[in-house]
């Protein structure tokens, strides 16, 4: 696994020595600290409006505001990412294709799994430094709610939004390592996350075979549970195949690569 | 070191290289020769173990190059057709990055890495980033890479494109004092590069192998008769005549060259016939003033149009 750590660290190296990952990250940490400021401050009006009407008429709702706050960001969080993956893993490996150094690697004494593994941890480990500074505002928040806030929720949270992004990532790699553009790999990435969103909409209309079969398909329904703070082994399990069924498919498709006219 | 074996790669409408043989002892530099789009670039391939072949076999230090494939990549340097360089890198961090995938042990990465540095003159280069060095300095990185390993076989396609030619003279004089103790092949479709640097040559057209010999038999085998060039201020008739009535002349032509009514004629005389003193007694008795007469060897230039158009008829005959 030499050649994989070899690899991973050229992709880390790939990724913050030229400006791509300090826009990416400074852009998601812009649009996510605006829906934090967004949502804390909307749950803390509500929740003062609603003591206030709990003093002067009696009754009213008691507000869990950290845990509201926490699920409605998650869930902004995970459709920030349908945007954001398909960036960070469009350039894997359609640009070394472009560039010819796919050879080089395919030449070289690591096997292709190796290749596969370092960029796809490469590119989780760009989205944990990505996630990692979100969580301040949550430390900050939990530490002074009242009551005690749940911080295995947060755990939960962050956990689900990993396996996420692991899947999203994967999926991308894929679409990157079956062309030599960018763009496409970008657009064909973007557009199979988009229709793994519009499922989780579409599919409770009916309850065929077929409906039920979508519906699990649909990737970002099995985060819901995880928002929730419900770590639920099927939904960690259907994470988990997703991203080893998009490595195995991006083995596949590199070997291929061999196998096609050069 | 490499041996190759009725090596045959088929693309989808075109056959690439067809039924190539050869081997190439340790130690030895073998050039390939051959037209743009030969094969040259797709055997090299099959040999790094980037492309699978169609059908033959190629073993390298021992190993198939398709069943032990990790084996042979550990044993191989390459240069591609681009070099596969990393832009944003800078050549050191590139070079030890090569170092790590091709399996060079920690210990030794440095040293490595220098010593490849060295050897191809990029040492006041080496903090510089990939993308702000010219076309001669990528290429040398590019060089470089395939040495850092130092690998037992060196295989490199097209190594001199794009230098100047002082680069030239100074790849060359690296690729030389690489073999020995390396094994090397390297493809390239300029002559003098092949007669200057290779122990033996393989000339390729079409996916075939026109010859494979040293530079010095290819051309003698194919030179049957030595030629000679004279020129002199005389009636061309006249002189053509002259000289073909000397024993050992085969063929005379002559055409004007220049003014002062001189005229240049070649003269080929069958093989083993040196005619040349024979011709300057003709010449001088006759009363023409001589200006030249040497003798000129097919270069490899000629000898290689000759392999590859007899190819090329032999193939438009043939109902493929």
């Amino acid at each position: 696994m030499r050649g994989m750590y070899a690899v991973y660290r050229k992709e880390m190296g790939h990724y913050f020595v030229s400006p791509v990952a300090y826009i990416i990250v400074a852009v998601f940490l812009i649009i996510t600290a605006y829906f934090f400021t967004e949502i804390l401050t909307g749950y803390m009006q509500a929740s003062f409006q609603a003591s206030m009407e709990e003093a002067q008429f009696g009754g009213g709702q008691a507000f869990d505001v950290p845990s509201l706050v926490m699920r409605s960001f998650f869930g902004v969080l995970s459709t920030i990412l349908l945007f954001i993956t398909p960036m960070l893993t469009m350039s894997v490996y359609a640009e070394e294709r472009r560039r010819g150094t796919m050879e080089l690697l395919m030449t070289s004494p690591i096997t292709d799994l190796e290749i596969v593994l370092g960029k796809f941890f490469a590119s989780l480990t760009l989205l944990v430094i990505m996630l990692l500074p979100t969580g301040i505002g949550f430390i900050y928040m939990l530490r002074h709610s009242e009551p005690a806030a749940p911080w295995r929720v947060l755990g939960s949270e962050y956990l689900g939004i990993l396996l996420l992004g692991g899947a999203l990532l994967a999926l991308g790699s894929f679409f990157s390592s079956v062309t030599e553009s960018q763009l496409i790999a970008a657009m064909l990435s973007f557009g199979a996350i988009l229709m793994l969103w519009v499922l989780n909409f579409g599919s409770g209309a009916t309850s065929s075979a077929w409906a039920s079969g979508l519906e699990y398909l649909a990737a970002f329904r099995h985060y819901d549970d995880f928002t929730r703070g419900v770590i639920d082994t099927s939904n960690v399990i259907f994470y988990l195949s997703f991203i080893f069924l998009g490595i195995f498919l991006t083995v596949r498709s590199v070997d291929s690569m061999r196998w096609r006219r050069a | 070191m490499i041996e190759v074996k009725d090596l045959t790669k088929r693309f989808a409408e075109r056959t690439a290289v067809d039924h190539v043989s050869f081997v190439v002892n340790k130690g030895e530099i073998l050039g390939f020769l051959g037209p743009n789009g030969a094969g040259k670039t797709t055997t090299m391939r099959i040999l790094t173990g980037f492309l699978p072949a169609t059908s033959g076999t190629a073993q390298v230090a021992g190993f198939d190059v398709f069943n032990d494939s990790l084996e042979v990549r550990k044993r191989i340097g390459y240069l591609p057709e681009n070099p596969p360089l990393y832009l944003d890198m800078s050549v050191t961090a590139y070079l030890e990055f090569v170092a790590r995938i091709k399996n060079v042990p920690a210990e030794k990465r440095q040293a490595r890495v220098s010593d490849a540095l060295e050897k191809t003159n990029l040492a006041d280069k080496r903090h510089e980033l990939i993308k702000r060095l010219s076309r001669g300095y990528k290429q040398r990185v590019g060089l470089a890479q395939a040495l850092v390993h130092d690998p037992e076989v060196i295989i490199l396609d097209e190594p001199t494109v794009g230098l100047d030619p002082k680069q030239i003279i100074e790849v060359r004089h690296l690729i030389k004092g690489l073999a020995g103790s390396h094994t090397i092949i390297l493809s390239t479709h300029i002559l003098p590069e092949v007669s200057m640097t290779c122990d033996r040559v393989v000339i390729i057209n079409r996916g075939r192998i026109a010859a494979i010999d040293t530079p010095a038999n290819l051309t003698t085998q194919l030179k049957g008769g030595q030629n000679v060039r004279i020129e002199v201020q005389a009636d061309q008739n006249a002189v053509c005549a002259a000289i073909r009535e000397l024993p050992g002349v085969r063929k005379v032509s002559g055409e004007p060259a220049g003014g002062n009514g001189r005229v240049a004629i070649t003269v080929e005389a069958s093989p083993g016939q040196d005619v040349r003193s024979q011709i300057a007694s003709k010449v001088v008795g006759k009363g023409w003033p001589l200006y030249e007469l040497r003798g000129v060897n097919l270069s490899l230039e000629e000898i290689f149009l000759e392999l590859t158009t007899e190819d090329s008829e032999h193939a438009e005959a043939s109902p493929n």
